[in-house]
């Protein structure tokens, strides 16, 4: 875990209540997920109540309760990539990971997860791996781009 | 940069930005837009970046946001003579810049019209283009939007000294509401009215707000505005301050886009250092900061007092609003929100006054509008087209007509809590109060073609799958209400549809409409009600057949 990133922001926004979000964004952002010991961190340092910390990590879907894999796969379900065949996509994504939306597997590889809509609608339907976008995508090619994680 | 201290000191360095620079020499723009970008455009970019190293007294390669047409990406630009090269891939490269050298063209990469093969090099002769009139995305191939001096050679915060110098807060304020400025974001309401209610309101301390939340689905044009020339939108906001005097400004946008938190980023600290932001702005005595906020990813957060809450930094549950935002907002102090779109109106309407800005659009709808054009579109993209331009030329001169040639079955407007109407309503002019009237409210200006093999029952499905996803669950008429109908739907869909569904689901609409707060359960029955109105006779078949969805 990034401990160093993570105390460096926690201690940037040490004493300001209302900057909660944004601690916490920074935080998913550079370790992938919220463990409940930095969240507690958090409630100390910025001087709110845990349960509000709680109440926006699980508010928000941006941010994770439980560790992600190396790798975050996302299929675009907006409605652009839904008429274009996202269904399809997203099925042969969950046939070759043997996962479900919002799942993880088991030896922390990828994290699968559906989302919409980052807006490149022109080139739906989408795969997105860990930020890299595939557009026009079809199920066949799917296989050939995942062989490339690891 | 030595910071600007008044307005003849910002004219005299924009003098000498022009000086510095030769209108004659070419300059290659490559497309970062949200689509070129997903098209892998940052290799094409960086081709061309090696490749004119040895030639930089020769030519000038820019990296700028979205230029509109997404269907054809990785798009490439190159000035003077706007030459439009299509799908370009880092191949490419040695052959454009061989040809821009030589002041010629490398035909095989312009526009070729899919039916006659007749080219079209420039981009005025493009049909995708020819048909827009581009006031607001028309400078994004023109600046690289890390660079203000770039948005200042354009003609960029003429607008904002113009109001600094020669105009009070009122005047400002009087221009505004006289161009019937309307908001873009989904409710068209008259951005001065607002203006003006948060300027009367008792509070010393006041706030104004860009909304690039853009949760929409299949609305990309406010990300490609703000991604792609951010400071157009901040020249907006800081006037809007001026006219309401708001001593800060927020921005709101989406955290899930890498390239448009850095653009506005770097926006706001090169306004802060040119002294067009912060204490004293230009010497004028005015004050004003702006702070970047992220949405974290829901879509009520795009709400306005959803949204004002999350930037207290609480979740973003609406609340009633019998006192509105604009009195009583951000941590109870007035709070005038407007959406992107809106916010970039205002430079060109203080330039060139509110008579010239009701001299475009309709009676009641002024200006332009941003439309996103997606769905089974032969040309997606980002299009600009006066108020009042009929459906028609939207779809078929600028968007190419139906994917795969097919025919057109619907058009959807308004994303998840919009509707959709019948194809034979095509010559439909696009205003505010004609698509809402028909059932199909612009929204945020999410364009959807649907072609004839697509499910209407599936659509309402998926629409109140999404939406049954996004609500803050505070109201429940809208967390239940949404989810009954969500069952309904998907029984129907599954082949399971039941005698008096379409009753029920009525009744449903109308108790989640009248009980939720926001705008999101008190709509989230418009796209239902669209089908009712024109796509009836399709549930009733499937409730009867009991067929499952194709």
């Amino acid at each position: 875990m990034s401990a160093d990133k993570v105390n460096a922001i926690i201690e940037k926004y040490r004493g300001q209540p209302s900057a909660l979000i944004h601690a916490l964004v920074e935080i998913q952002h550079v370790n992938h997920w919220l463990p409940r010991e930095v969240m507690h961190q958090v409630a100390d340092a910025l001087q709110v109540p845990f349960g509000q910390v709680m109440q926006i990590a699980s508010f928000y879907k941006t941010f994770s309760l439980t560790p992600k894999g190396r790798h975050e796969v996302h299929v675009c379900t907006g409605m652009t990539c839904h008429l274009r065949g996202a269904a399809k996509l997203q099925a042969k994504v969950e046939e070759l990971t043997s996962l479900a939306d919002g799942q993880t597997d088991a030896e922390a590889k990828f994290t699968f997860a559906t989302g919409a809509c980052l807006g490149s609608c022109s080139i739906a339907p989408e795969l997105i791996v860990d930020g890299k976008h595939y557009g026009r995508m079809t199920p066949e090619k799917v296989e050939d781009i995942l062989k490339n994680y690891e | 940069m030595p910071k600007l201290q008044s307005a003849a000191e910002l004219e005299e360095f924009r003098a000498q930005i022009l000086a510095s620079r030769d209108a004659a020499k070419p300059c290659i723009a490559v497309c970062a837009g949200a689509a070129c970008d997903g098209l892998d455009s940052a290799a094409v970019a960086a081709a061309f970046q090696a490749a004119a190293v040895p030639l930089a007294d020769k030519i000038e390669v820019k990296t700028t946001g979205c230029h509109g047409y997404c269907e054809k990406g990785p798009n490439v630009v190159v000035t003077p003579g706007e030459i439009c090269y299509f799908e370009v891939s880092p191949a490419d490269v040695p052959e454009i810049i061989a040809a821009t050298l030589k002041g010629e063209v490398v035909e095989r990469l312009v526009y070729h019209d899919p039916n006659t093969g007749a080219m079209a090099v420039h981009m005025s002769e493009v049909p995708f283009y020819k048909h827009q009139t581009r006031l607001l995305i028309g400078d994004n191939p023109k600046l690289d939007p890390m660079k203000i001096d770039d948005y200042l050679a354009l003609g960029g915060y003429t607008a904002l000294v113009k109001v600094l110098t020669t105009m009070t807060p009122q005047q400002v304020l009087d221009e505004v509401k006289k161009a019937n400025l309307r908001g873009r974001g989904g409710g068209g309401f008259p951005a001065g009215l607002k203006w003006e209610t948060t300027r009367n309101a008792p509070e010393k301390s006041k706030y104004v707000i860009v909304n690039g939340h853009e949760g929409e689905s299949a609305a990309f044009m406010d990300r490609a505005m703000l991604t792609g020339n951010p400071h157009k939108v901040l020249e907006g906001l800081i006037i809007g301050a001026y006219a309401i005097g708001a001593q800060k400004g927020f921005m709101y946008t989406r955290h899930d886009m890498p390239l448009l938190e850095k653009h506005v980023r770097n926006a706001l600290a090169q306004a802060a250092q040119y002294g067009l932001l912060g204490k004293n702005i230009l010497g004028s005595g005015f004050d004003f900061e702006v702070e970047l906020h992220f949405d974290v990813g829901i879509f009520v957060s795009g709400e306005s007092s959803a949204l004002m809450r999350s930037i207290e930094g609480n979740a973003p549950e609406p609340r009633p609003k019998y006192i509105r935002t604009s009195v009583s907002g951000i941590w109870d102090k007035p709070s005038n929100l407007n959406n992107v779109e809106t916010w970039a109106n205002v430079p060109q309407i203080i330039n060139k006054g509110a008579d010239w800005f009701t001299s475009i659009g309709t009676e009641k709808s002024k200006g332009t509008k941003l439309v996103s054009l997606s769905g089974h579109v032969v040309n997606s993209g980002i299009v600009e087209v006066p108020m009042g331009t009929p459906l028609r030329t939207l779809v078929f001169d600028i968007g190419g007509g139906v994917r795969d040639g097919k025919t057109l079955k619907a058009i959807h407007f308004g994303g998840a809590m919009g509707g959709s109407i019948p194809a034979d309503l095509i010559d439909e002019p696009l205003d505010f109060d004609g698509m809402s009237k028909l059932g199909a409210p612009i929204g945020a200006g999410g364009l959807l073609l649907m072609d004839e093999d697509t499910d209407m029952v599936e659509v309402a499905r998926y629409l109140m799958d999404f939406l049954t996803k996004e609500s803050c669950g505070k109201c429940v008429p809208c967390r239940e209400g949404m989810a009954q109908m969500l069952q309904i739907l998907t029984r129907i869909t599954a082949g399971q549809g039941q005698a008096g569904d379409i009753e029920r689901l009525q009744d449903l609409i109308e108790v989640t409409g009248v009980a939720s707060l926001c705008a999101l359960g008190k709509t989230s029955g418009d796209p239902l009600k669209s089908m009712f109105r024109y796509f009836k006779p399709e549930y009733e078949a499937r409730i009867a057949s009991g067929s499952e969805a194709k």
